[in-house]
């Protein structure tokens, strides 16, 4: 399966990816690329319009704005990742094992997810930084335990699909191991329909874990995170509006970038669509739909 | 029907039970000692060890889990959820009228999800591929792609602020809806449209449009066979976005001091107001499977189809 050469159809797609490849390398590298400290207040450039050695200004306490962006990838993208990563993973265990051992197995599995799924997900969080208190690790914790519910549900559907195929029916007859079958024939076929479901959650995660940090429940000051940068900003916006621009930009093409990038990721990794040259049109799920605001 | 709709307010009730459960194990996961919480509350100036464990007595937190459990749930039946740790008020004072402004800003906020995601969809699968569907839907890629807080933010400088036609926070008059609903709208129907197209557009495509245009129909009512299908998926996703919307309107109440649901719980988390957080997210479950359960049943009764699933 040539993902890249199939996406070579997409420019957008390609554009994304190299969007995105580049946020993930300049958060790794924060503290080789930020001109500045991303703490270090000096009252002194209060305001400071953009100039050569800070790039895009100063905020209300003086400290470099580009930095704050570069440094604020970390909890506003990287964490992301790794919370998709994690709900991903243990969905997908989950997923299999339901999916695959059919039966009390999946009844049980079921239930659960049912159960989970049956609280909206953004009450769920909130109800855990309630319990553990605020911070951004405790909205990390709450939201690993709500996603991986959703995503057990949709790799099982997936993996459903082809449990009774003929092709697995005759590895079973042949006496190959359930493990194996999982890694060679099961993995590999619904691994499309994980990617695509995963990529197309991280936008919305990231706007909701920013979303918490804006409330202030999320990362506490004086860490640099997006949205709560967009929170300190929104405090002055009376008198300095254009402070809003540069996290909300950031937010935005980074947003965009990984809906774009599912889009094309979901054509390149499906032929039907492929062929029939149809537009995705990729349904909001239910999960994403919790948790716009 | 009748059974159908028997059969599916059962299954809600384990699911209940499950939440009540979750809920209550959920709070008494807490580091936080509920008694330390009340006596900081009370300004106490010295915590001994003896004012906690009588705190404790009169919270009743030296009783067993399952007794606790099942006090608090009787309690819950009867919508007493107690009293406020912080300022000593009984939950359902607070909560209350929190709950009833959070639904009315859901409600208009529905009826007007749903009147635009419906237009739009519509018209968009109408002129699906033409200029009018590229520019929506582009449009609508970049507004969801902004964050509702920087949206907020951005219509309440430039509407409030430059303008000065609208209010800036609170919950007055009509007026003070236009901008949080729109908010909502934005943020919700840019995603629901798609449905709408997408179900439109897979509905076009049947032998039955072919049948009836082969047949003669005129497209008018052509439109209409295709409308009524292809809502169903519209109406399931409305019923589940109310509560949905109830539950995550937290962001817009906190950028518009709306005195509803979500400000409250946001106060009750940054104060570690239990019994408040406990009845919020029991409120909030309890609307959710309710809505969930409603939706099934107007699919069912749309659908007869589905009245065999269950």
């Amino acid at each position: 399966m040539n993902v890249w050469k199939n996406s070579a159809m997409d420019k957008m797609g390609q554009l994304s990816l190299i969007v995105v490849v580049g946020v993930i390398i300049a958060g790794l590298s924060a503290p080789v690329l930020a001109p500045h400290d991303p703490l270090a207040v000096q009252m002194s450039l209060r305001y400071a319009e953009p100039s050569w050695e800070y790039l895009l200004g100063n905020d209300q306490l003086g400290r470099c704005i580009l930095s704050r962006l570069l440094y604020g990838i970390r909890p506003s993208v990287l964490a992301v990742l790794v919370v998709l990563l994690l709900s991903v993973l243990i969905g997908a265990i989950l997923g299999f094992l339901a999916g695959y051992f059919r039966g009390k197995t999946d009844t049980w599995i079921m239930r659960i997810c049912d159960v989970v799924l049956s609280f909206p997900g953004y009450v769920m969080t909130l109800a855990m930084v309630g319990i553990l208190g605020v911070g951004l690790e405790n909205i990390l914790i709450a939201f690993v335990l709500t996603k991986w519910a959703w995503f057990a549900r949709v790799i099982r559907t997936s993996v459903l699909q082809y449990t009774e195929m003929d092709y697995i029916q005759f590895a079973r007859t042949t006496g190959m191991g359930h493990g194996a079958i999982i890694r060679r024939h099961l993995i590999p076929v619904t691994f499309a329909d994980i990617a695509v479901t995963a990529s197309s959650s991280v936008g919305s995660m990231i706007l909701q874990i920013s979303g918490f940090s804006f409330l202030g429940l999320g990362i506490q000051a004086p860490q640099a995170e997006w949205g709560m940068m967009l929170n300190e900003a929104r405090e002055v916006m009376f008198t300095r509006p254009e402070m809003m621009l540069p996290p909300a930009i950031a937010i935005v093409i980074v947003v965009s970038a990984f809906h774009f990038l599912a889009d094309s990721l979901q054509v390149a990794l499906d032929p039907r669509l492929r062929q029939s040259g149809l537009q995705p049109d990729r349904l909001p799920d239910q999960q994403e739909v919790a948790v716009r605001l | 029907m009748g059974m159908y709709i028997i059969r599916r307010m059962l299954l809600a009730v384990p699911l209940l039970w499950a939440i009540s459960l979750l809920t209550f194990i959920l709070i008494n996961l807490s580091p936080m000692d509920p008694a330390v919480v009340v006596l900081q509350a009370q300004g106490v100036p010295s915590i001994t060890d003896e004012l906690i464990e009588r705190t404790q007595q009169q919270l009743g937190l030296d009783q067993p889990f399952l007794v606790r459990y099942l006090n608090w749930m009787l309690d819950c039946l009867q919508l007493d959820f107690g009293n406020s740790y912080i300022t000593g008020q009984s939950v359902w004072a607070l909560i209350g009228p929190a709950f009833l402004n959070t639904l009315r800003l859901t409600l208009v906020s529905a009826v007007s999800i749903i009147a635009v995601s419906v237009l739009l969809g519509v018209l968009c699968a109408l002129q699906a591929g033409r200029v009018l569907d590229k520019s929506v839907r582009t449009l609508a890629f970049i507004l969801t792609a902004i964050p509702s807080y920087g949206l907020a933010a951005l219509l309440v400088w430039y509407f409030s602020v430059r303008l000065d036609l609208l209010p800036t926070s609170g919950m007055d008059s009509y007026r003070s809806y236009i901008l949080p609903v729109l908010i909502i709208t934005i943020s919700y129907a840019g995603l629901y449209f798609r449905n709408v197209r997408s179900s439109m557009l897979s509905n076009m495509n049947k032998d039955y449009v072919l049948y009836g245009r082969a047949s003669g129909l005129p497209e008018r009512v052509i439109t209409m066979h295709i409308l009524r299908n292809s809502l169903q998926v519209a109406i399931s996703i409305f019923c589940m976005a109310i509560p949905i919307i109830l539950g995550s309107t937290v962001v817009v109440e906190n950028v518009f001091a709306w005195p509803g649901l979500g400000s409250l719980s946001i106060r009750a988390i940054l104060s570690r107001d239990f019994p408040v957080i406990q009845a919020y997210v029991l409120i909030l479950a309890v609307s959710f499977v309710i809505f969930n359960a409603i939706s099934d049943m107007i699919n069912a009764a749309m659908n007869p189809k589905l009245r065999n699933g269950l």
